[in-house]
C-alpha cells in the first residue's frame, strides 16, 4: 500500500494528539483530586468544611503537646502561635521532630477536626524550616529575619 | 599556598574557556584551521588546571584546613577519611567544582577521542563546550567560591551533614553528574550542527556513544540515589516523586527517547530534526535538575532571597542555555534536510512512538514539579506529591512499556504488526499465565498487582523476542541456534538486556508495593511481633560509640517456623557537633527480598523502643533492574567501539524483515 507523505504525516500527527490528549486528561483528572492545598493552622480553624481534601499543615510543634499512644500513634499540636490543630500520626517521626520546632504534617482532616496525617516532615538538618513554615510565622508576625539561617531544598542529597 | 595554587588555577581555567568559547568558532567562519586547531588544546589545558583545582580543594579537606570557609562548614577533624574526601562535593560550592571537572573531562576526552571528528565540526562541539564550561567556572568563582579564606580560622570545622555521611555520597554525585554532564555533549553536538547548517547518519554515530555512556551514568546514579535514600532516611520507600527526584528522571526520559532517535538518524537519515531537539532537552533538563538539588529553584523561593546574585546567575544560565539553544533550533532547524522515509508500521514508526511516550511522561513530571511554583507565583500554595505523579506517570509509562516489545521486532521503513504478533503470542501466553498465578495466589484483591506483573513478565520475556526469532532455534536446532546467536551484533544484546531490565525493575516495584507487610509498634526488650511468616524478638538495646557520634543499637531476632533466621540491629546515632540525630535502619538481604527495620523515638516506658518493620519481597529487584540496564547499555558501547569510523550499510541492519 502505497502511502502519501501527506497520510503518514496525518497518522503521526493523530498518534503525538492522541498520546498528548491522553496525557492532559490523566493530568486534569489527577489535578482535579490529587493535589494538596497547603493550610496554615489558622485557616484550617477558620474555615473548617475542606471536604475531606488531602492537606499540608505547616507551623510548630506546640511545647508540650506531644502525647504518646499504643502501637506508635502519636498525637502533637501544629501551632502557628494564633491557632493550634491536632495531629494524630502512626509511625515513625522524623529524626530532627522536637516541641517547638518547625514542621509539615499532610493528612486528611476527619469529622471531629482531628487531623490525620500519613506523612509528617521535620526540618532536614539545622538550616532548613520548611517554607511553608516559614510563611506561616511571617504572616502571624513572629518571624526574625535572621533566624537560624535560610531554608535549603529539603533533600539535599548531593 | 596550595589552596591559592588551585584558585588561581581556576581563574586561569576561566580565561582558558573564555578562549575556547570565542576562537574556535572566528576559525570556523573564517576557514582558519590554526585558530579551529585551538579547541582541542584549550580542552586538554582547561581539564589540566580544573583538576589542579579541585585537587587543592580535596587536599585542604583531607588536612582539615579550616582557613578555608567551605572545610569549616563542611567538614570536621575527626570526620572520618572517606567522609573528608566525598565531603568535597556534598555541599553546594563542592559540587559545582565537581561539575566543572567532570565538563572539563568530558571535554578533554572529545578533544582525544574525536581524531575522526571533520576539524569545523570538532572545533564547534567544542566551543560550544567552553561557553558552558564559561557559565559554570564564572558562576563558581563569583558565587559559589569554594576557596574563600578566612582571616580568623577556628579551631574546629562544624562537621558534615551526618545525612550525607555515607558511602552514598561518595558514589551517587559522581555518576549522577557523570550523565548530566554526559548530555552536554550531546547538545555542544547538536549546536555545532545548527551553526554549520549540516547534519547527516555520521553526526549520529558520532553522537550515539556519547549519549549512551551518559545514559549509562545516569541510571546508575538514579538507581544508586534511590538506593541510597531507601536504607539510610528509613522510610521504607524507594522513590518519592521528590522535587530532586523529578530532576533526575526528566533528563533520563528525554535522554532515553534520544537514545532511540539517534538510532533512527544513524541507521535511515530520518528525525534529523527531532534528534537535535531532544538533544537540546536532554540537557537543558539535566541543567535544570543541576540547579534543582542545589540552589533550591523549586522546594523553596525563599533561597533566591538568602543569596538573590547566586539566583540571578542561575536563571541567566538557564535562560542563555535552555532560551539560546531552542532559539538557535527555532531558527536554524528549517536549514537541516529531512530524509528517509518510513510507513507508520515500521521500526522508525515504534521508535517514534517510544519518543511520544517519553517526552510526553517527561513532559508531566516536569508540569507536576513546577505547577506548585507557577501557583505560588499567584499567591496560591500546593503540593504536587506522589498521588498525581502515580495517577499521571503510571498509566503513561505503563503504555509505553506495552509496546516495548514490539519495537526490535519490526522491520525498518515498512513493518509487518502481524508477523511481530505472531512471534510474540508465546510471550504474551506467558505474561498471562503470570497475572493468572498472580490473581490465584493473591486473591481477587490486587488489581493492581495481577496487572503489574503480568506487564513485567510481558516486558521481560519480551526482551528476549527479537534474539530468539534471530537465533532461529527451530530451524537451525540447538547448536545452529546457538552459532547464530553468538553471530549476532552485541548492540542487538545490548538491546534485550536495556529492555529486559526494564522489565525487572517493574517486577520489583509491583512485589513490593502489593506484598508487603508492615508493622509499627512499640516493643520492650523481650517482647516479640509478628510480620508476615516471621515472628521478631527484641533482645534489647546497647550502647556503642563511633569516630564522630555515639551510637544506641537495637538487637531484633527473627524467627521463621521457630528457628531464628537472622538478626536485625537497627540504630540510631547521635552526631555531637552538629547535634543531630539520624537513624540507620536495620537490613537483612535474604534471596531478593529484604527484611528492614527502623527504630523510632524511645517509648514510653524505659528500655522500650518504638520500631517499623517491613518485610519487602523481591525489592533488590528494583535496583538489579537498573543493573541489567547498564549492562545492556555496555554491551552496545562496546559493539559501538568496533564499529565506530565504519559506515554500514542500512541493509544489514534489518535482518527481522527476511527472517520468515
Amino acid at each position: 500500500m502505497a502511502m502519501t507523505r501527506k497520510t503518514r504525516r496525518l497518522i503521526l500527527i493523530g498518534t503525538v494528539g492522541a498520546v498528548l490528549a491522553s496525557a492532559v486528561g490523566l493530568v486534569l483528572f489527577a489535578l482535579s483530586g490529587e493535589i494538596t492545598l497547603y493550610k496554615t493552622p489558622t485557616e484550617v480553624v477558620e474555615q473548617s468544611a475542606t471536604d475531606g481534601r488531602r492537606l499540608r499543615i505547616g507551623g510548630l510543634v506546640e511545647v508540650g503537646s506531644v502525647v504518646r499512644k499504643d502501637g506508635g500513634q502519636v498525637e502533637f499540636k501544629v501551632t502557628d502561635t494564633a491557632n493550634a490543630v491536632t495531629v494524630t500520626y502512626r509511625g515513625l517521626l522524623p529524626d530532627l521532630f522536637q516541641e517547638g520546632q518547625g514542621v509539615v504534617a499532610e493528612g486528611k482532616l476527619d469529622q471531629s477536626g482531628l487531623f490525620q496525617a500519613d506523612t509528617v516532615l521535620a526540618k532536614h538538618d539545622e538550616r532548613y524550616m520548611p517554607k511553608e513554615v516559614v510563611d506561616a510565622l511571617k504572616a502571624q508576625g513572629v518571624w526574625e529575619e535572621g533566624q537560624p539561617g535560610g531554608p535549603i531544598p529539603p533533600k539535599a542529597k548531593n | 599556598m596550595i589552596v591559592e595554587f588551585g584558585h588561581f588555577a581556576l581563574i586561569l581555567a576561566l580565561a582558558v574557556a573564555v578562549a575556547q568559547s570565542i576562537l574556535p568558532v572566528v576559525g570556523f567562519f573564517r576557514r582558519d584551521p590554526a585558530l579551529m586547531a585551538v579547541a582541542p588544546r584549550a580542552s586538554m589545558m582547561q581539564l589540566l588546571l580544573v583538576a589542579i583545582a579541585f585537587s587543592a580543594l580535596t587536599y585542604a579537606y583531607l588536612v582539615s584546613d579550616f582557613s578555608l570557609l567551605n572545610v569549616v562548614e563542611n567538614s570536621h577533624s575527626e570526620k572520618p577519611l572517606i567522609y573528608k574526601f566525598s565531603g568535597v562535593w556534598g555541599n553546594h560550592e563542592g559540587s559545582m567544582l565537581l561539575w566543572a571537572l567532570i565538563l572539563a573531562v568530558f571535554g578533554a576526552a572529545v578533544a582525544a577521542f574525536g581524531g575522526n571528528l571533520p576539524q569545523t565540526l570538532k572545533a564547534n562541539v567544542l566551543a560550544v563546550q567552553g561557553w558552558i564550561s564559561t557559565a559554570f567556572l564564572a558562576f563558581i568563582l563569583t558565587t559559589s567560591n569554594p576557596f574563600l579564606r578566612l582571616a580568623e580560622p577556628p579551631i574546629e570545622g562544624k562537621d558534615l551533614n551526618p545525612v550525607l555521611q555515607d558511602v552514598g555520597l561518595a558514589i551517587h554525585p559522581p555518576l549522577l553528574y557523570l550523565g548530566y554532564v554526559g548530555f552536554s555533549i550531546a547538545f555542544a553536538f547538536a549546536i555545532a550542527a545548527l551553526i554549520e547548517g549540516r547534519i547527516d547518519a555520521a553526526w549520529a554515530r558520532w553522537v550515539r556513544p556519547w549519549v549512551l555512556a551518559a545514559w549509562i551514568f545516569l541510571t546508575a546514579g538514579i538507581a544508586m540515589g534511590s538506593y541510597w535514600a531507601y536504607y539510610e532516611l528509613g522510610w521504607g520507600g524507594f522513590w518519592f516523586w521528590d522535587p530532586v527526584e523529578n530532576a533526575s528522571l526528566m533528563p533520563w526520559l528525554v535522554g532515553t527517547a534520544l537514545l532511540h532517535s539517534a538510532v533512527v538518524m544513524e541507521k535511515r537519515e530520518a528525525l534529523k530534526v527531532w534528534t537535535v531537539l531532544l538533544a537540546i532537552l536532554a540537557f537543558s533538563l539535566s541543567l535544570l535538575g543541576t540547579f534543582l538539588v542545589r540552589s533550591g529553584v523549586l522546594t523553596s523561593v525563599h533561597a533566591f532571597a538568602t543569596d538573590p546574585t547566586r539566583g540571578v546567575f542561575i536563571l541567566a544560565i538557564l535562560c542563555v542555555f535552555i532560551g539560546g539553544g531552542l532559539g538557535l533550533f527555532a531558527f536554524r532547524a528549517g536549514t537541516l534536510r529531512q530524509g528517509g522515509l518510513f510507513a507508520p508500521v515500521s521500526r522508525e514508526g515504534a521508535l517514534v512512538l517510544n519518543n511520544v511516550f517519553l517526552t510526553v511522561a517527561a513532559g508531566v513530571v516536569l508540569f507536576g514539579t513546577l505547577v506548585p511554583l507557577i501557583v505560588s507565583a499567584f499567591g496560591g500554595a500546593i503540593s504536587v506529591g506522589a498521588p498525581y505523579f502515580n495517577t499521571v506517570f503510571g498509566p503513561l509509562f505503563g503504555a509505553t512499556l506495552l509496546v516495548v516489545p514490539f519495537g526490535p521486532l519490526l522491520a525498518w521503513k515498512r513493518g509487518d504488526l502481524l508477523g511481530a504478533l505472531e512471534r510474540l503470542w508465546a510471550v504474551f501466553a506467558i505474561a498471562a499465565l503470570v497475572a493468572i498465578i498472580v490473581a490465584w495466589m493473591s486473591g481477587e484483591t490486587h488489581i493492581v498487582a495481577v496487572f503489574g506483573l503480568g506487564v513485567a513478565a510481558w516486558v521481560l520475556v519480551g526482551a528476549f523476542a527479537e534474539l530468539w526469532t534471530r537465533a532461529r532455534f527451530r530451524e537451525a536446532g540447538l547448536s545452529g541456534g546457538f552459532r547464530r546467536l553468538a553471530g549476532l551484533p552485541r548492540s542487538a544484546f545490548g538491546t534485550a538486556f536495556a529492555h529486559a531490565g526494564l522489565g525487572v525493575t517493574l517486577l520489583g516495584v509491583v512485589a513490593t508495593s502489593a506484598f508487603q507487610s508492615e508493622a509499627i509498634l512499640e516493643m520492650k526488650p523481650g517482647d516479640t511481633a509478628t510480620i508476615g511468616a516471621y515472628s521478631v524478638t527484641f533482645d534489647g538495646l546497647r550502647n556503642t560509640s563511633g569516630p564522630n557520634y555515639s551510637e544506641v543499637i537495637a538487637s531484633m531476632t527473627v524467627r521463621e517456623g521457630g528457628i531464628v533466621r537472622f538478626v536485625v540491629a537497627p540504630s540510631r546515632r547521635f552526631y555531637a557537633v552538629r547535634q543531630m540525630p539520624t537513624t540507620e535502619a536495620g537490613i537483612h538481604t535474604h534471596g531478593l527480598s529484604q527484611f528492614y527495620v527502623t527504630l523510632g523515638s524511645e517509648g514510653r516506658d524505659t528500655g522500650s523502643v518504638v520500631v517499623r518493620m517491613w518485610d519487602k519481597p523481591l525489592v533488590t529487584l528494583i535496583w538489579l533492574g537498573a543493573l541489567v540496564m547498564m549492562a545492556g547499555g555496555a554491551l552496545s558501547l562496546s559493539d559501538r567501539r568496533l564499529r565506530v569510523g565504519a559506515p554500514k550499510p542500512a541493509r544489514r541492519a534489518a535482518p527481522v524483515a527476511t527472517a520468515e
